[in-house]
């Protein structure tokens, strides 16, 4: 291909180089630019159409069942809604957010590691560290949109519904935590797994694989324990450790008082080590990130 | 900018800059001083370039020594010399899927730019480097050429006082190398803004640079004005017809170091010159026509650093 020598006349005049007077706002306002634009990234705004199919597939997945729930409950004149605020989000909704959390973490480090972008950025007034924050930041952000939306959707329905608004909103709050919780923990395998490989491919399978299949192993283990015939804080809930999906749930489970309907942590000195999981999960997920890219 | 030092301060100064790592030291006692202009930093691959890029950006520790970039200390103001300076990568950095319109708007955000400022920057930066109505595709489809245009253009999209471009000619064609150096002489001379360039290709330099500075093993060579570089480094390439026994070279050899000029063989029939003045060129001529021999090639020959570390011993006392 060859560049004309001439852009088409009359349309650009060639009036030199002019230099740069305006403000320079300096590594705060990059680190937001890239915090805003990455968050764009993971729904795929500002990027092709194709890769807003995904993630606006997954959000679609997490909504509509809210509103058939929603609406069922509306057309039934229920007294409560079929699903729990927390329960939307470990049941029908885990899946999708699991599957969004594969798809859309390499979006935001994958690539940049895979076209070796990254030595752009680093060139320029932000940090390694304000790179990571950036991205992890944004990251939870995605998270906590296509987790609290399907929420505020069950929230309204019921309050529109004219269910008890006391108890809807203490439990909404409950959902919150839950969304919360998620998207941290989420955020922090998603973003570790993807900082670990620079094929968008391999992330995503990596990601799904520890999410689902860590599931599916503490489910077998807990069963192999005996874990059926405890009650919900039976000793065998101490396997659901091993799952950032089911430790979100039993700790948002017995936190929110939601037992034994629904399955709690193994005791006291359980719930203490669930909840202290989460933080050092993050940390931990945090400091590795900061120390792979500061060999770049 | 109000840290701006004045016209005539160096923009790049080290101190004894020292770099170690557990295995190797990748630079040496590095004390050197470049002014405003074009500055070609020669070194072999692994001579110690990227090292020296990496401390300059602030990026990276020194074991010892000191550094500045436009007056600002390498080790503690790193953010604010990357905010004034540009830097071009020298492999491939950029994502495909993106047009190059986006992509520089971007990264005009990652260095301060507000967005207005930044979308008109990268307009204007992509229209000096060639980039016309391609600059709305996706980089994907562009030519290598155009992929360093791109490249370039990130480098100066926020205006900044220095740019350094690491082998900014890697993987062109001859004409799309000849454009690339003309770009960087415009970038100093129209744009007002110093570029150092770095390249294992010293021949295309000279073309180029004001001013070279050689390392090799993390150590300062040669830091001088461009002219007194290719003065002392020139060779002509000779070669002659009936030489299919190699006597009319060795006949010819003989002749021209007799005419005192350092005569190499480089094989392949062809006879390396060192040029000692225009009267060279005479001289070769005369002597070819004297034994009745045909001229195949008389040609300057572009130098790689190799074989400038190589006369090196020889040319010490060029050393500045």
């Amino acid at each position: 291909m060859t560049t004309p020598p001439e852009a088409p006349s009359g349309v650009i005049h060639d009036i030199g180089y002019r230099g740069y007077r305006g403000p320079r706002l300096g590594r705060g306002y990059a680190t937001r630019s890239l915090f805003t634009q990455s968050l764009r990234a993971a729904f795929g705004l500002g990027r092709s159409a194709k890769s807003k199919v995904l993630p606006m597939l997954m959000l679609a997945a997490l909504l509509l069942p809210a509103g058939v729930v929603v609406a069922v409950a509306v057309l039934n004149q229920a007294d409560h809604l079929a699903t729990d605020y927390p329960q939307y989000l470990s049941g029908v909704g885990l899946l999708f957010i699991e599957i969004f959390t594969a798809a859309q973490a390499p979006v935001l480090l994958s690539r940049d590691l895979r076209f070796h972008t990254v030595p752009l950025y680093f060139s320029r007034p932000i940090t390694r560290g304000d790179y990571v924050r950036a991205k992890c930041a944004a990251m939870v952000c995605a998270l906590l949109v296509v987790t609290v939306l399907p929420l505020l959707v069950l929230f309204l329905g019921a309050v529109l519904a004219g269910l008890d608004l006391g108890h809807q909103s203490a439990h909404f709050a409950f959902g919150l935590l839950a969304a919360l919780l998620y998207s941290v923990v989420f955020a922090a395998v998603g973003l570790l797994l993807s900082a670990a490989t620079p094929r968008r491919g391999f992330g995503v399978a990596a990601i799904m694989g520890v999410l689902v299949v860590s599931q599916a192993v503490a489910k077998v283990l807990y069963e192999l324990a005996g874990g059926h015939y405890q009650a919900g804080d039976g000793a065998a809930a101490w396997v659901y450790l091993l799952s950032p999906a089911g430790l979100v749930d039993r700790l948002v489970n017995q936190v929110c008082g939601l037992t034994p309907e629904f399955l709690g942590t193994p005791g006291p000195l359980g719930t203490l080590a669930f909840a202290a999981a989460v933080p050092a999960i993050a940390a931990g997920a945090y400091g590795l990130l900061l120390r792979r890219y500061r060999k770049i | 900018m109000s840290t701006a030092p004045p016209a005539s301060a160096p923009i790049i100064r080290t101190d004894a800059l020292t770099k170690r790592f557990p295995a190797v030291t990748a630079l040496d006692q590095l004390t050197v001083e470049v002014g405003q202009g074009v500055v070609g930093l020669v070194g072999a691959n692994g001579a110690g370039k990227s090292t020296l890029i990496k401390i300059l950006l602030g990026l990276a520790p020194a074991t010892s020594g000191r550094g500045e970039v436009l007056g600002l200390d390498v080790a503690t103001e790193g953010s604010r010399i990357r905010e004034l300076v540009g830097y071009m990568p020298e492999h491939d950095c950029l994502p495909p899927d993106v047009s190059a319109t986006e992509l520089v708007v971007h990264l005009a955000r990652m260095s301060g730019l507000p967005a207005t400022a930044a979308r008109e920057r990268t307009a204007d930066v992509l229209r000096h480097v060639g980039l016309y109505e391609e600059r709305y595709r996706p980089i994907g489809g562009y030519s290598t050429g155009m992929k360093q245009r791109v490249k370039l253009a990130q480098a100066l999209v926020h205006d900044p006082r220095l740019v350094l471009l690491d082998e900014p000619t890697n993987g062109l064609d001859p004409v799309g190398r000849d454009e690339m150096l003309g770009l960087i002489r415009r970038v100093h001379q129209e744009f007002g803004i110093s570029v150092l360039v770095t390249t294992h290709l010293l021949g295309e330099l000279e073309r180029t640079c004001d001013h070279l500075v050689v390392i090799d093993g993390g150590r300062l060579l040669r830091s001088s004005a461009t002219a007194s570089f290719t003065g002392a480094t020139e060779l002509l390439a000779v070669e002659v017809t009936d030489n299919a026994d190699g006597t009319a070279d060795a006949l010819l050899r003989e002749r021209l170091t007799a005419a005192g000029l350092a005569v190499e063989v480089e094989g392949g029939h062809v006879l390396l010159v060192r040029l000692a003045g225009e009267t060279t060129y005479d001289t070769i001529r005369d002597t070819v026509a004297e034994l009745g021999l045909g001229l195949v090639r008389l040609e300057q020959r572009r130098h790689r650093v190799v074989e400038l570390f190589a006369e090196n011993g020889a040319s010490d006392d060029h050393a500045a």
